[in-house]
């Protein structure tokens, strides 16, 4: 296991946001945390990343202890969060540098790679909402730790910006392969993007289930017209709905 | 284009006001001992121009060094004082009350101090131009975009890094607007200094022009001023230019 995290609870004061939660990332595996906004999503990221310290539970990352400690992980927020200063190339050097150190050669093969390249000189003031993302998740894909972490990445783009950039997320993922752990309140994009989908609870958050996605790779738009996907929409929907009645 | 029109907006309200100024001085009459109409004053700054350059220089010379230490002085006390929130607190306040001191009461106590040389003027330009940037600087770098302060944190940035990396550039355009606000009263503040005792200067030009009542000259002065301040706003503005990357650019 990549990452495991056991019994993970945190309260901030007399607020309880994560209650025993537990879950795991296998090497290669993409994992969408499917939750309601402000259940603790982004705060399971915060505990992970090791900018708070958890209440209880363990976080492990390669069987070693990692609470409380930084720089573990690569992240992408939901704000693209590009230094304005910057120009696109050196923006996605960024993580490499606060890690190690920049490598432009491998930076602008990627951009390359992923039909950037004309971009590397622009600043993000010059790029749309979508092209900014793309370099943002870029820039954590270039940082060298194994778990890449991103926090609702596409939820601030508009409906069709938003499909093209999870087509575009999956192209790149599938042909270059990393552990993905992908928070999102889109039940149609833990789907269509994950591997394997856990459903947190509104706050305070616990695991109400975990469901095996069971649709082959590569993922194609089609799929979202099936109806085992529908009737696997509506099994996660009845879900959340239940714990909504049940408050 | 649109900055094209607005400068020339500014150029036509000035020369309409030159227009007026004039009309107003040879209709009425007015003595030149009053008020010197501005082509009498163009004519006198052309005609002296010669001697004048002298003190221009000298004042130019005085305000750019000073600008430069004062300036550094301001942004080494910002950036202290933002790494020191507890000495924050107790210095702030004092640095405050250092504006409150009227230069024209200082400037005679320094003299008295330190002579007539360099240091008091320096002392004078540098006490009028720091507080400015300390001021934006540290708001500029209290103000850091929480959320890339946020993205910095989780990637692992230590403090070092996030300041030089994060930090220091985000407070770069504040640190300019403050430099030209200082930039502005650094020539004021060369001009009172040299008011007190100096050799060459516009202070000093003036002083004589005003003690011979030579009004045509102490406007010839003041517009000096007004020229040397916009040409030190202009010198700034162009290196924010080529400092300052991808950000609006506003007028
Ligand atoms: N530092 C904090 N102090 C107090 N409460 C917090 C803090 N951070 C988050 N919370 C609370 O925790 C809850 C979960 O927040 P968050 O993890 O951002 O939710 P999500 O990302 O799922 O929308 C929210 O109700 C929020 O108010
Ligand atoms: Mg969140």
């Amino acid at each position: 296991m990549l990452l495991e995290i056991t019994d993970l609870s945190k309260n901030f004061g007399a607020t309880e946001v994560l209650q025993h939660v537990n879950l795991q990332v296998a090497d290669g595996e993409f994992v969408a945390i499917l939750g309601p906004s402000g259940s603790g999503k982004s705060t399971l990221f915060q505990l992970i990343g090791g900018i708070i310290t958890p209440t209880a539970g363990e976080i492990l990352l390669n069987g070693k202890a990692i609470s409380g400690e930084k720089g573990h992980i690569s992240y992408m927020p939901q704000q693209a969060s590009l230094f304005p200063w910057r120009t696109v190339l050196q923006n996605v050097v960024l993580a490499q540098e606060i890690q190690s150190k920049a490598n432009y050669t491998q930076a602008e093969d990627w951009l390359e790679r992923v039909g950037l390249a004309q971009f590397k000189e622009a600043y993000p003031i010059e790029l749309s909402g979508g092209m900014k993302q793309r370099v943002a998740f870029i820039r954590a894909l270039l940082s060298e730790q194994n778990l890449l972490c991103l926090d609702e990445p596409f939820s601030a783009l508009d409906e069709f910006t938003r499909l093209d950039m999870q087509n575009w997320l999956l192209s790149v993922w599938e042909a270059h392969p990393r552990s993905v752990l992908f928070i999102t309140h889109s039940i149609e994009e833990a789907i269509y993007l994950a591997d394997r989908i856990i459903i947190l609870s509104k706050r305070p958050a616990h695991i109400k289930e975990e469901i095996k996605v069971p649709f082959a790779r590569p993922r194609h738009p089609a799929m979202l017209a099936t109806a085992e996907f529908i009737a696997l929409k509506q099994h996660i929907f009845a879900q959340m709905e239940t714990r909504k009645t049940n408050d | 284009m649109h900055n094209v029109m607005k400068r020339g907006g500014a150029v036509v309200f000035l020369l309409v006001l030159f227009i007026i100024w004039e009309a107003v001085v040879w209709w009425r009459d007015i003595p030149m001992w009053l008020l010197p109409a501005p082509s009498a004053i163009i004519a006198e700054g052309y005609r002296s121009f010669g001697d004048f350059s002298v003190h221009i220089l000298a004042t130019t010379k005085l305000t750019l060094l000073g600008l430069t230490i004062g300036a550094s002085i301001g942004f080494i006390i910002a950036l202290l004082l933002h790494r020191m929130p507890l000495i924050n607190q107790m210095v702030y306040p004092l640095l405050i009350l250092s504006q409150n001191v009227p230069t024209i009461v200082l400037a005679p106590l320094l003299i008295i101090w330190f002579g007539f040389g360099l240091l008091p003027k320096l002392i004078i330009i540098s006490l009028v131009c720091f507080f400015p940037i300390v001021v934006a600087m540290m708001d500029g770098l209290k103000n850091t975009d929480p959320t890339l302060k946020h993205y910095m944190q989780m990637i692992g940035a230590n403090r070092g890094q996030t300041f030089w990396k994060l930090e220091l550039p985000y407070a770069m355009p504040s640190l300019f607007s403050g430099l030209k606000i200082a930039a502005t009263y650094s020539v004021m503040g060369a001009v009172i200094s040299e008011w007190l005792g100096a050799k060459q200067g516009i202070g000093v030009y003036m002083t004589y022009a005003q003690s011979s009542f030579r009004i045509d000259r102490v406007f010839v002065a003041i517009f000096a001023i007004m020229l040397l301040s916009m040409a030190l706003f202009a010198l700034i503005q162009l290196i924010e230019r080529m400092i300052v990357k991808g950000q609006t650019r506003e007028v």
